[in-house]
């Protein structure tokens, strides 16, 4: 918009939405300072902003007392196998119904995303039985699995539009060159489609990082992973404001800074393309 | 090698049958322009032909082997796209080596060919740039270039100079000529334009509603059009085509008459009329002759000399032994 | 584009993903409806034999069903309210011209990153704390008596804290169709001698109205099945048991198999009821 602003409303704007947005975000200005205080500061009334003795010490303890590295391993391992677990299988669907439409394809999407509406809470018992049944009850692999299945129609979704963008005549090119359908995907299509594959493992990641339903219920001590570690804490006896902040920052520090990174393609992810 | 013939081919998109039961030869070494109006079936042949679509029935044969149920790689034909197609992501020279890449072809012969090629195309300098650093012309010569390497028994093209701007258009046709001249390899090229189609072919297959109207050397077509449609489609400015008394006088439906076989004066002439527009390129003068009782516009193609303006009244003298006639269902009356 | 060879490989490298899917939604959506019919008590011998619709009737008519009912209407209503109303506001707010822009958007966002377990424990314990949260502080500050938040206002304090986590959602995807609002549009408006306010309910609001739809729907989708929020917070007590939790708690907590399935039956039928209208939405854009 080439349109000329007064500088007094500029000032104004600029004035407000600061205002709003330090608002939002205080909660989690606040968890990140009260990580650096000590317990009684982390309490104190008047309440402390910047002006306290910062400490690490926090940090040290959350570790050495429930070995915080594990749960974050655990995150690591399950948020990124199940969106790499996602993509691989995902890629070749997509290709499908990007570059071979039939007349099914647009209700094979639809159906996708159907499965994704699909309330947890109705599956979670016999999804109990089958995963005691398999013995993949507490396990990274069983989680893991469960969060492919759950983001998978996100993945479908997001690379088909992605793919969508790219002409189809490139592809054909590639069949004339002697291609197989092998090395058309791997050598012509994945490499163009390496920002929408990123973006997509990027947003997924995130997802799969914080979901909380399947986490909670389906894992306990060994292959918990972050979200579970912080509910952990809701226990009273957990109730230290400095430890609880520093573990939290812990758990959000890494998916704040690539979550920055993925706001673009949020909306695209998140609308299944509906919204641009 | 590269004789390709059709046998009875056909294609359905669901239940419209966009090309009826064709019959086609190319012979080896020959330079063939499809050429019709859009919608008309070309490029549907020729991705039948390359393999990228499925026919409906019949069979095509490649050297006298049936290629039908083969895969587009098992060809052996090559094919420039109108968008050039080019894979963005990789450079000139990994472009143009992708095809050997596939048919696992040693990097020795991959490096000279690709020498070769570069050389052959004015590529040499840009090897090592992406598509996206070159200008339209320099991504279609990557795109014939990488249809080279392959040394394929045939090259299909289509539309491949529509994106280009008319001057680099001219260039371009030239070298496509020079490069067949040259390798004498088969040649199938797909176009709107009828003024390449004259210009390249050794044959032309004038397409219209999937069916092919004529076949023949671009001189046969001008002369001998078989039906009004082939004689309006080929020939620039178009024919002149008359119904009515006119026709009836040389007992037929239609006739027709080149602009360039109409002689203009000012009086003394068979036919008179008023001129609308006159167009003068330096070459030649178009004049488009209305108020002549004959159609709605002559048009009419003079020396660039002649200087006849708006609303002059001239006289036309049709050259009546250059006189196309045609009968009712617009077939050529010989 | 495509030839028999073609489609059969396209059929082919969907099929995984296909039959992932397919085996994902019906097996255990099978075994819950198998069931819902059962009268089924892990704890007091399993299998007790079938029970017919007994445990339909029985899930709606006790109790707790109807408070479940309306907790989880009062949470999903609250929740897009604010959240569309603040989201419009905030994506016009971030739309102006202004400095830090890029930052502003950063720290609003934000939110949407935190994960559930995170934000619900801050906010019950360093915000909605009744000793020692900063409400209570702020509260003492003005010599007011502090507030038992998830006591005495179980549900408006869930709703704030489902609101904050996805106001940045609502706004971000409005702030998107906004930007994709072409602004001579606007500036016609302008130049037709329309004020502020009647451009912004005639031109931009209808420009709106499909994105506020698609909010609506995505999030009421992901509303009605909250679980970390509660979960941690007050674990389904003083009158914030949603229909989710309502049948998270009789499947796991009292072990109810037969009665939770039922619920949970009733559950995917009322989140399919708004599954079609989203699906619509969708479908008609994937022709677009």
């Amino acid at each position: 918009m080439a349109r000329s602003v007064t500088t007094r409303r500029k000032i104004i704007n600029t004035a407000l939405a600061w205002s709003i947005g330090l608002l939002i975000f205080f909660p989690i200005l606040w968890t990140i300072l009260t990580s650096f205080k000590t317990e009684a500061t982390a309490i104190a009334n008047p309440p402390q902003f910047f002006f306290f003795d910062w400490t690490l010490e926090n940090y040290a303890v959350v570790q050495e007392r429930s070995n915080y590295a594990r749960f974050l391993w655990n995150s690591i391992i399950i948020a990124g196998g199940s969106t790499i677990l996602g993509i691989i299988i995902a890629i070749p669907a997509a290709w499908s119904m990007a570059f071979v439409p039939s007349k099914r394809t647009k209700d094979i999407l639809l159906w996708m995303l159907s499965t994704k509406m699909l309330p947890a809470v109705g599956v979670l018992y016999p999804l109990y039985l089958i995963f005691i049944e398999l013995g993949l009850l507490d396990t990274r692999i069983g989680l893991t699995i469960v969060l492919m299945l759950v983001n998978l129609p996100i993945i479908v979704w997001m690379l088909y539009t992605y793919f969508r963008e790219i002409p189809g005549e490139i592809l054909e090119a590639a069949r004339m060159d002697g291609a197989s359908l092998r090395s058309e995907i791997l050598y012509v299509l994945t490499p163009m489609a390496v920002p929408g594959i990123a973006s997509t493992l990027l947003l997924n990641f995130i997802l799969a990082w914080n979901e909380a339903f399947w986490t909670l219920n389906l894992t306990a001590a060994k292959a918990a992973p972050l979200t579970a570690f912080i509910a952990s804490y809701s226990s009273p006896e957990g109730l230290f404001y400095a430890k609880l902040s520093a573990a939290s920052t812990m758990a959000i520090a890494p998916i704040l800074i690539l979550g920055w990174f993925s706001q673009k393609q949020l909306v695209r992810g998140l609308t299944f393309g509906a919204v641009k | 090698m590269g004789q390709i013939t059709l046998q009875k081919v056909s294609k359905k998109f669901g239940n419209a049958e966009v090309i009826p039961p064709l019959d086609l030869t190319i012979e080896d070494g020959e330079f063939t322009v499809f050429v019709g109006p859009s919608g008309c079936g070309k490029s549907t042949l020729l991705r039948l032909i390359a393999g990228l679509e499925d026919i409906t029935s019949g069979s095509i044969l490649i050297d006298g082997t049936d290629a039908t149920d083969q895969p587009p790689a098992k060809r052996g034909l090559a094919m420039v796209f109108q968008s050039y197609a080019l894979y963005p992501h990789m450079t000139v020279r990994k472009n143009i080596a992708f095809p050997m890449r596939m048919a696992g072809i040693d990097q020795a012969e991959q490096d000279r060919r690709i020498e070769q090629a570069a050389a052959a195309l004015n590529l040499t300098d840009y090897l090592d740039r992406r598509p996206g650093q070159l200008s339209g012309g320099q991504r279609q010569r990557v795109a014939i270039g990488r249809a080279i390497v392959r040394e394929p028994s045939a090259f299909l093209f289509d539309e491949p100079l529509s994106n280009l701007d008319a001057a680099l258009r001219v260039g371009m046709r030239l070298e496509i000529g020079e490069l067949h001249k040259r390798l004498r390899t088969t040649m199938i090229y797909v176009t709107h334009d009828q003024v390449e189609a004259m210009t390249m072919a050794d044959k032309i297959v004038v397409l219209r509603a999937g069916v092919i109207e004529q076949v023949g050397t671009p001189l046969e077509l001008y002369r001998t059009p078989r039906n009004t449609f082939v004689a309006g489609f080929i020939g620039s400015p178009k024919m002149n085509l008359l119904e009515g008394e006119e026709a009836s006088r040389h007992d037929a439906h239609t006739v027709g008459i080149r602009p360039e076989h109409i002689d203009v004066a000012e009086e003394g002439g068979l036919w008179s009329g008023r001129v609308g527009v006159a167009e003068h390129l330096g070459s030649d003068t178009f004049f488009h002759v209305h108020e002549t009782g004959l159609a709605e516009t002559i048009t009419v193609r003079a020396p660039g000399e002649v200087n006849f303006r708006h609303g002059d009244r001239i006289t036309l003298s049709p050259r009546l032994e250059q006189l196309h006639r045609f009968d009712r269902d617009g077939a050529r009356i010989a | 584009m495509a030839t028999q060879h073609s489609r059969s490989a396209a059929r082919l490298m969907m099929a995984p993903a296909v039959i992932l899917l397919l085996g994902w939604m019906l097996v255990p959506l099978t075994m819950t409806l198998y069931f819902s019919f059962k009268k089924y008590l892990p704890l007091r011998g399993g299998d007790l034999g079938w029970a017919g619709f007994d445990n339909y009737v029985r899930f709606v008519t006790s109790s707790a069903f109807w408070p479940s009912v309306q907790a989880t209407l009062v949470i999903v209503g609250g929740v897009l309210l604010i959240t569309v109303a603040l989201g419009i506001v905030l994506a016009l707010l971030l739309d102006q011209p202004m400095w830090g822009q890029g930052v502003v958007r950063i720290l609003v966002i934000a939110p949407f990153f935190v994960m559930p377990t995170v934000s619900a424990l801050v906010w019950k314990n360093m915000f909605m704390d009744p000793v020692n949260g900063l409400f209570a502080h702020l509260w003492a500050f003005f010599g007011a008596q502090p507030i038992e938040w998830l006591s005495q206002a179980s549900l408006a304090s869930i709703i704030l804290i489902v609101s904050w986590q996805w106001l940045p959602f609502a706004t971000l995807i409005l702030l998107t169709a906004i930007q994709s609002l072409d602004s001579e549009q606007l500036e016609a408006s302008e130049m037709d001698g329309a004020p502020p306010l009647s451009r912004f309910m005639w031109i931009i609001l209808p420009h709106l109205a499909r994105a506020i739809t698609i909010v609506v729907l995505i999030q009421t989708i992901f509303l009605l099945s909250i679980f970390a929020e509660i979960f941690v917070t007050t674990g389904g007590a003083f009158g914030s048991r949603t229909l989710t939790y309502l049948i998270y708690q009789r499947v796991l907590e009292s072990l109810n198999v037969g009665l939770g399935s039922a619920g949970g039956i009733y559950a995917v039928i009322l989140a399919n009821i708004i599954a079609i209208f989203l699906m619509r939405i969708v479908g008609k854009n994937l022709d677009a």
